[in-house]
């Protein structure tokens, strides 16, 4: 364990843990140095940090969509590292990505079915549980999901993952390019999810409010751990505060 | 070191084939080897320069053969006192529509109206076509039919139809690469499909243009004649003396005479080619190749660029056509088949080394050579196959009579396992 | 009033049926290169030639119900042979996909690069068919030539002019209708179907979503190889096989589906009907019509056609030049790759 704060915090067990990741994309230069990412079962984590400081790439390496080469990601004590994201998702991983994360000719309703193509127990449940957490789907669920507005697609989005009835839903800057109204809904919605039990990992932008949310946060700088504590440590934290959150 | 090993192999198959049947058949080989190269070299161009994707080839190697005509045969002075002013009227009136088009596009605001006083326009345009058209073809094609029936060239030297040929085929690129440069690249390849087929179609029936399916024959040769030669006495005399049959050495000479002309313009575009490739523009043109973006985003004009090499590598494949059509002495608008011109031209291309003149050379005669060979030696193939079947069994008689069509299969086989294995040619591109 | 009726019986002689006709060939056709499109995102050049061999198949496979005596009486035997028509072709499809496109599918080469690819195939397909068959035109149609024959047409309803509707095009329409609701079942209600909209919407989430790229890809071919037979058969049935003419048909069937819009298989149907009537009005004689409509003394000398038969190709050409120009991804807006 090295100096800075990479550590898992104290007392925990973490459900997800991405642990002293190192890679890159491919052959090019490494973008994660010895970054480590965890949550705990049912809670929030998100990962905020100045652009360009490989939020979504630590992500998407816990998701298995990176070359690491040294590091493990582990799901629930069992080492996933070797696995494809398609197997992630088998294992109880969902993932929305952040841009083209929904098929757009196709109704909301078949973007769940899809969701859940590689469940062949019956759907119906699942798909009711989604039209509760998002009313709005309900009544557009014939309508092709690509004619609605950017908070109802996110909607969609996070209900197409959920459908997969995931253990742990990571969610790639889920509010970005949304209103303010719509991302405090969303966020509400994302905390309803992570009280079924399901664990959240999420990259934001916006992160003074995703702060406020996550039982944990991750700074990250270059591609490294640069402070990690709970949420609302964080935003009191007058350091983190000046330099990431504006003051 | 490659590319002289690879060149002297090929030159080796000819030789072979010079010793093994006959210098005549070499030499034909050869100078259709010599066409096919240059052929090659402007498709090379369009694709290996510009990754354009251009299926049309046939069209404009027909277009060429059309110029070799219309420069090279003597006028039908009865055609043209029956409706040759007639035709030229009604092409002005005909171009006269598009331009008064695309004028009316011009100044008017896009909209219904617009679209409604283009096709307006257009109708008109090709009512009155029609119009002034049909008659003065009816009349043309009336005359003498079985030897004439067309408006003939201008009897200018034949020699002149060769950059005829370029002029006309840049001409019809340029009008095609206006419409479909700059969509995505599978459209441009539809429509220059779609423009060859069209061509073909004019040629095959515009009897009054280019006879049509009656083909024109006996067009006028750069190069002496056989009967001249074997009634000329020095030639037999010196002939005799080499050892050599009169009239085996007559067609010898014609050929090289032949050869002589056309490895000078093969010589004259590789050049050429090779300067444009390793000048600033040529650079450039291989930036756009690899980075459309890019290139696009550092302030180039990719669409007119494109355009540029478009138009170039369609009027190098104009002159070839112009070459084949003199070497063969008559224009045959039913031969132009695109799996024959088009797309074996491509399969040169692409095993020569896209990217590479010299790779798009080497491949015009090493696929031409393959081309005319394959059908003898699939004939042979055939024949040791069933060699121990019965004389009467159907399929025996099957195999050895379809054999001919191996041509084709091979070729694509040939193709798919460059494509394969070696994507880059047999000369790579530097 | 009888020389309107018998306008209108001129007409849809010899341009609604005809066209109703060749447009279901053509949209079966643009079906299976915007599926190609959609899903392995190539222009497939050896379309023509798929739809050559798998109507060859059919064609050895109705000669030899032929001499059996095997047949469907009034219906062409070919409708027989026509499963174990696709049958070969499927396999032949899958054996190409497997040694030729699987690799640059994986490599994930440049669509433009398939393209090439698929031209290499075309040269193979195009030398079996004819290797195997001939370059000739080939005759395979049996059973009953008409539905309702031109004379009976007239002694039904005493016209002038006579209605004809032949086997061959009912039979097409039939078929067209039934294949299409088929496709369109498939795709719009099972499972696989959606995942194969799905792959082609978007394939990262595709894959997100557990749907096999593999499986995907193999069910296009099917699909693909199904269809181009069944428009293969039917075009021969209905004119003649001839393989150089299945060649040139690609012409039409990609101006039809880029007319639709690639990817959009509503948008290959439209496209072929609008090919096919564009192409039939515009190089049919109007003399007969115009004969009905017009005062004797208006009566025109000439044919009347806009354009004679053998520049049918420039139809489709135009249309496709129109639609690139004023709307490149096509009436049913398809996808850019």
């Amino acid at each position: 364990m090295t100096e800075h704060a990479s550590a898992p915090l104290a007392g925990d067990a973490p459900f997800l843990i991405g642990e002293a990741m190192s890679g890159g994309y491919g052959t090019g230069p490494d973008i994660l140095h010895g970054c480590t990412i965890a949550v705990n079962r049912g809670e929030i984590a998100v990962i905020v940090g100045p652009n360009g400081a490989g939020k979504s790439t630590a992500m998407k390496a816990v998701f298995g969509m990176l070359d690491l080469h040294s590091g493990s990601v582990r799901l629930d004590g069992q080492d996933i590292t070797a696995l494809s994201p398609q197997e992630r998702v088998s294992r109880g991983m969902g993932f929305v990505p952040q841009t083209s994360n929904i098929f757009t000719s196709m109704t909301v309703e078949e973007n769940l079915e899809m969701g859940a193509f590689l469940r062949r127990d019956d759907i119906r449940p699942t798909m009711e549980q989604v039209y509760d957490l998002f009313p709005i789907l309900r009544d557009k669920r014939r309508q092709p999901a690509g004619e609605l507005s950017g908070g109802q697609r996110q909607q969609v989005a996070v209900g197409r993952a959920l459908m997969t009835k995931p253990s742990v839903l990571m969610l790639d800057e889920p509010t970005a390019g949304v209103s303010p109204i719509v991302m405090d809904e969303l966020f509400d919605r994302i905390i309803e999810i992570a009280r079924t039990g399901i664990s959240i990992l999420m990259v934001e932008q916006n992160a003074r409010q995703a702060l406020e949310i996550a039982h944990r946060g991750y700074v990250l700088v270059q591609g490294a751990n640069a402070y990690t504590d709970t949420g609302k440590a964080l935003l009191a934290d007058p350091e983190v505060r000046r330099t990431f959150l504006g003051g | 070191m490659r590319t002289v090993f690879l060149f002297a192999l090929v030159g080796l198959l000819f030789v072979v084939t010079g010793f093994t049947s006959s210098w005549n058949v070499a030499l034909g080989i050869f100078n259709m080897g010599l066409i096919s190269a240059i052929m090659a070299l402007g498709v090379n161009m369009q694709w290996g320069y510009a990754g354009l994707f251009n299926v049309g080839v046939v069209g404009f190697v027909a277009l060429g053969g059309l110029a070799a005509v219309l420069v090279g045969m003597p006028p039908t002075p009865d055609a043209w006192s029956a409706g040759g002013p007639r035709i030229l009227l009604a092409l002005l009136a005909g171009a006269g529509a598009v331009v008064a088009t695309i004028a009316l596009r011009r100044a008017m605001r896009p909209g219904w109206s617009r679209a409604l006083a283009t096709v307006a326009v257009l109708v008109v345009g090709f009512f009155l076509f029609r119009a002034i058209l049909d008659p003065a073809v009816e009349a043309i094609e009336a005359v003498n039919p079985s030897s004439t029936g067309y408006l003939g060239g201008l009897g200018l030297p034949v020699l002149l139809g060769w950059p005829a040929g370029a002029l006309l085929a840049a001409g019809a690129a340029w009008a095609i690469g206006k419409t479909a440069l700059g969509l995505r690249s599978d459209y441009l390849a539809i429509a220059t499909l779609g423009i060859a087929e069209i061509i073909i179609a004019v040629l095959k029936n515009e009897d009054w243009l280019s006879r049509g399916v009656k083909n024109v024959i006996g067009l006028p040769r750069p190069v002496p004649y056989e009967v001249d030669l074997q009634s000329s006495e020095s030639f037999v005399a010196r002939a005799r003396d080499w050892g050599i049959d009169p009239v085996t050495a007559s067609s010898i000479t014609v050929k090289l005479a032949y050869a002589g002309l056309f490895a000078l313009v093969l010589l004259a575009l590789l050049w050429l080619a090779q300067m444009a490739l390793n000048s600033p523009w040529g650079r450039m043109m291989r930036a756009i190749r690899d980075n459309e973006t890019a290139a696009a985003a550092m302030g180039k004009d990719v669409t007119a660029r494109h355009l540029q090499i478009f138009v170039l590598g369609s009027a190098i494949c104009g002159i070839a056509g112009a070459m084949m059509v003199t070497l063969d002495g008559q224009l045959t608008p039913g031969s132009y088949q695109p799996l024959r011109f088009t797309f074996l031209v491509w399969v040169m291309v692409i095993v020569g080394g896209s990217g590479n003149n010299l790779g798009a050379v080497l491949g015009g005669f090493l696929i031409w050579f393959l081309w005319v060979q394959v059908e003898p030696i699939g004939l042979w193939v055939m024949e040791l196959v069933t060699s121990g079947m019965d004389g009467g069994n159907p399929l025996r008689q099957h195999l050895i009579e379809s054999a001919a069509h191996m041509r084709l299969l091979t070729m694509g086989v040939i193709l798919l396992v460059v494509l394969r294995f070696s994507p880059r040619g047999l000369l790579p591109e530097r | 009033m009888s020389d309107i009726l018998n306008a209108l019986v001129a007409i849809t002689n010899f341009i609604l049926i005809p066209a109703t006709a060749y447009g279901s060939q053509l949209a079966l056709g643009a079906l299976g290169v915007t599926l190609i499109y959609g899903i392995l995102r190539f222009s497939n050049f050896a379309h023509g030639d798929t739809m050559a061999f798998g109507a060859m198949s059919t064609i050895l496979v109705t000669w030899w119900l032929q001499s059996q005596g095997i047949g469907l009486g009034p219906l062409p035997t070919a409708l027989l042979a026509l499963p174990a028509g696709v049958a070969a072709t499927v396999l032949l499809v899958l054996v190409t996909d497997r040694t030729v496109y699987r690799f640059y599918r994986r490599a994930k080469a440049k669509p433009v690069f398939l393209v090439i690819v698929s031209m290499g195939v075309m040269f193979v397909y195009n030398g079996l068919v004819r290797f195997i068959i001939g370059p000739d035109d080939q005759n395979f149609a049996d059973g009953a030539r008409f539905l309702i024959s031109a004379r009976d047409f007239k002694q039904m309803t005493g016209l002038d002019e006579g209605l004809a509707i032949r086997s061959s095009q009912a039979i097409t329409i039939v078929t067209a209708v039934i294949v299409v609701a088929f496709l369109f079942w498939f795709l719009e209600r099972t499972r696989t179907g959606k995942s194969m909209r799905a792959f082609s919407d978007n394939e990262d989430l595709a894959l997100l979503s557990g749907i096999n790229p593999e499986r995907v890809v193999m069910l296009t071919w099917v699909l693909v190889a199904a269809l181009a037979t069944i428009a293969g058969v039917l075009y021969g049935l209905d004119k003649s096989f001839k393989p150089f003419t299945y060649f040139q048909l690609l012409l039409p069937i990609f101006a039809a589906a880029i007319v639709g819009g690639l990817g959009s298989p509503l948008g290959a149907i439209a496209g072929g009907f609008i090919i096919a009537f564009s192409e039939v009005a515009i190089t049919y004689a109007f003399k007969k019509v115009a004969g009905y409509l017009l005062p004797e003394a208006w009566e025109p000398d000439g044919l009347v056609q806009l354009l004679s038969t053998d520049y049918k190709f420039a139809v489709s050409f135009v249309i496709l030049v129109i639609v690139l120009l004023f709307r490149p991804t096509g009436l049913f807006r398809g996808k850019a790759v």
